[in-house]
């Protein structure tokens, strides 16, 4: 055995787990673990800003399903990190933060850049350490993968004293670790499934409710066979696109705030729900009391805690969703009795039939799902599509059809500005060979724009779609619909001038004034090498519709700002 | 739905920062701790805490849930008050002024099976243990001689009978 640092150690582990690529910024408490990376094969990423390390590190795991890796200083450099750590924690995203932290002498006497990350964080990780002794490290490094990638994955941050970086011991590394606290439960009982078949089977008009879980458990093949051996339509949730196939003829698209109508009348209708690695989001729901009030709920999710915690439901189910649905498709093949639904899928599909697109929204509401919509058309369906938060992520939600599990990656559950083109980043060093396109707002993108540093310093080309309002839409657009039109706070102006901002860094921006001229720069940048941003201006009154107003049932569609329904 | 007093009996690790994570996750959740009580027990490393919440059994159901899910935690049993019992130990300070009311402090104290265990001129420390029933019926009766200074530790609580 061989003394080495606590550093070394550091990056030992962190390749045993099979890391290759970390994304940071160096600081004063973490520049050991820099100095060691010099000698490392671990590709380093430098940030231009901490938050969008984090956002990197998510971006990577949710394109790869490996996690993510984030390294940041102490002090200033570790809270800047937060927001993306909070991100990853509410989106149940596998990264480990690693943070720099005064030497072990000097915590807790307010040193220079020390600040108490562990306690910040506890409230939005899954685990946090701060190991106290070098030797500790190598089992530090497996608990937190082990606890970050497996049952429901979450961030795990791991702070390091600066002395402990650089101190050196003898290590002795783990083959594998047990946790006493922590035993994820993944396999469903035998005869909670049997019910769930039953259920279902004898249902009239059942639904299937996808969400991340899917995604997260690689079950896309799977849900896919329950739907078809039901023949019952599918929804997802926000995050949840990409679990099914959406140019599916079963799938109706996302429920939701700004969900699908279809969808959202749809599982108004339903007699029997199968809820699939969802956690009852109120921007899924709507109001929990009017959510599936006429219908029988089965939940399968890996937590225990999401069951039951924003809805009661008749059948709860503790497991991993792939491994549950597999043994829901066993289950119900082996049952004879199989309600006829043809009548649900003729009413599905006279609920299709009448929803009419060109009734939604108000003015020429139509260019901006036309530009998302020409996006999915030149996209490869593994090309994958990243977005911000606001208008920008619902136009996205109604109009992008998501074909592949992992080609859809949105912050839903914090809703986090600034996400889209960082994550953008992190997705395309996971999958380098595929296109990846951000598609932003102009407040959301000025966020973390900093970002195109790293995209032309490491050569990580990807293309950032503008729909460019000059406003805070999303929130002008409730101001309008909620407040009278008294504008707050939302005018951005028409500033800066994205090309030249873009072509400042060296990269390509181009406008698009029109949906032809969005084509040619959207194909352009396909093929181009160097990351491009396309400008498109577009009308701050172009409102997203259609609209279920906060605290109303999914039935309670609003589908323009004159109420009509 | 009723609301009523649970016990969570926790077994979990004896560590720094275990005590904030769960405190941080009561608060987190909108719950209310309404005693806890921390001790290690027989198994190396472990501790128990026993944490008595007010609420309706959807409360209790939920904190246990997000009590198990903190890796610190390794253990959660929740219980209704009735299927346990309980003990809590208070020292309360109570001041007399008169030898009359020394002894009338002293003949409570031996009807509640207390002990005195100090006495000063116009003040007495009694240690008072047993249900926190019995401790409150004990406060009621004192309160009238004036209660100086009072410490409860909070119920700790093991299940009846041979279930573990």
């Amino acid at each position: 055995m061989s003394k080495i640092s606590g550093s070394q150690a550091l990056l030992e582990g962190l390749w045993n787990e099979g890391v290759r690529v970390v994304f940071g910024l160096p600081g004063g408490a973490i520049m050991p673990v820099y100095d060691a990376l010099l000698d490392s094969e671990i590709r380093h990423i430098l940030a231009r800003h901490e938050q969008s390390a984090a956002h990197m590190a998510d971006g990577y795991a949710r394109a790869s399903g490996r996690p993510g890796v984030c390294i940041a200083t102490s002090g200033p450099g570790a809270t800047n990190l937060v927001t993306g750590i909070a991100t990853a924690f509410a989106d149940s995203s596998p990264i480990i933060a690693i943070t720099g932290q005064v030497a072990t002498p000097t915590i807790g006497k307010d040193s220079f850049q020390e600040c108490d990350i562990v306690g910040i964080v506890t409230p939005v990780t899954k685990y946090a350490f701060q190991p106290m002794q070098p030797q500790e490290i190598p089992l530090v490094v497996k608990k937190a993968f082990k606890i970050a990638s497996t049952g429901r994955p979450g961030p795990v941050l791991i702070d390091l004293p600066r002395d402990i970086q650089i101190n050196v011991a003898d290590m002795n590394v783990p083959k594998k670790v047990d946790i006493r606290g922590y035993n994820p439960h993944i396999t469903p009982h035998p005869v909670q499934i049997k019910k769930a078949a039953d259920l279902l089977l004898n249902s009239d008009k059942p639904i299937i409710w996808s969400g991340g879980g899917v995604i997260i458990s690689n079950a896309a093949t799977l849900l896919r066979e329950v739907a078809e051996f039901l023949m019952a339509p599918v929804v997802t949730s926000l995050i949840g696109k990409g679990g099914f196939p959406e140019n599916h003829p079963l799938s109706l698209g996302p429920i939701g705030m700004h969900g699908r109508p279809e969808a959202n009348k749809t599982i108004c209708e339903a007699d029997c729900i199968l809820a699939v690695g969802v956690r009852f989001s109120d921007r899924s729901t709507g109001r929990f009391d009017e959510f599936g009030k006429d219908a029988r709920i089965i939940h399968i999710d890996i937590d225990p805690a999401e069951l039951g915690k924003n809805k009661k439901v008749e059948l709860p189910i503790v497991s991993d969703v792939g491994i549950a649905l597999k043994s829901l498709i066993a289950s119900m093949k082996r049952k004879i009795v199989k309600k006829d639904k043809t009548l649900w899928q003729k009413r599905v599909q006279e609920i299709k039939s009448q929803i009419r697109e060109g009734d939604f929204g108000s003015g020429n509401g139509i260019y901006q799902s036309q530009i998302v919509k020409k996006i999915r058309e030149l996209l490869p369906s593994n090309g994958i599509l990243t977005t911000e938060v606001g208008k920008n992520q619902m136009w996205g939600e109604l109009y992008y059809q998501v074909i592949e599990p992992r080609t859809w990656i949105t912050s839903t559950g914090l809703g986090t500005m600034g996400f889209g083109f960082p994550a953008a980043i992190g997705a395309k060093v996971a999958k380098p060979d595929v296109p990846v396109v951000d598609l932003a707002g102009d407040g959301s993108f000025r966020m973390t724009e900093n970002s195109l540093s790293t995209c032309m310093a490491e050569d990580i080309p990807v293309i950032v779609v503008i729909l460019n309002n000059s406003t805070l839409g999303m929130v002008e657009q409730w101001q309008r619909l909620f407040y009278d039109r008294r504008y707050s706070g939302v005018k951005l102006g028409n500033i800066p001038d994205f090309v030249k901002l873009v072509e400042a860094y060296g990269a390509q921006g181009l406008h698009a004034q029109s949906i032809k001229e969005f084509e040619k720069a959207f194909k352009e940048a396909i093929i181009s090498d160097v990351t491009t941003v396309i400008d498109c201006p577009v009308s701050p009154e172009e409102d997203v519709f259609p609209f279920v107003p906060p605290g109303r049932g999914l039935n309670e569609v609003l589908f323009d700002s004159e109420g009509q329904k | 739905m009723m609301e009523n007093t649970f016990i969570l009996s926790t077994v979990v690790e004896n560590k720094p920062g275990v005590l904030f994570r769960v405190a941080n996750m009561f608060r987190r959740r909108g719950f209310n701790i309404d005693s806890i009580s921390v001790g290690p027990i027989e198994e190396n490393g472990l501790s128990k805490m026993t944490i008595t919440i007010y609420g309706d059994r959807d409360v209790a159901e939920q904190t246990v849930k997000q009590m198990s899910k903190l890796i610190d935690v390794v253990k959660v049993q929740v219980f209704d008050y009735e299927d346990t019992v309980q003990r809590e130990l208070a020292l309360i300070k109570i001041q007399f002024s008169s030898n009359k009311s020394l002894s009338e402090l002293t003949n409570y104290c031996s009807i509640f099976r207390n002990r005195v265990i100090d006495v000063s001129p116009g003040s007495m420390i009694v240690e008072v243990t047993g249900t926190p029933e019995k401790i409150d019926a004990f406060i009621d009766i004192v309160s009238g001689y004036g209660i100086k200074e009072m410490a409860r530790t909070g119920i700790t609580a093991l299940q009846r009978g041979t279930k573990k």
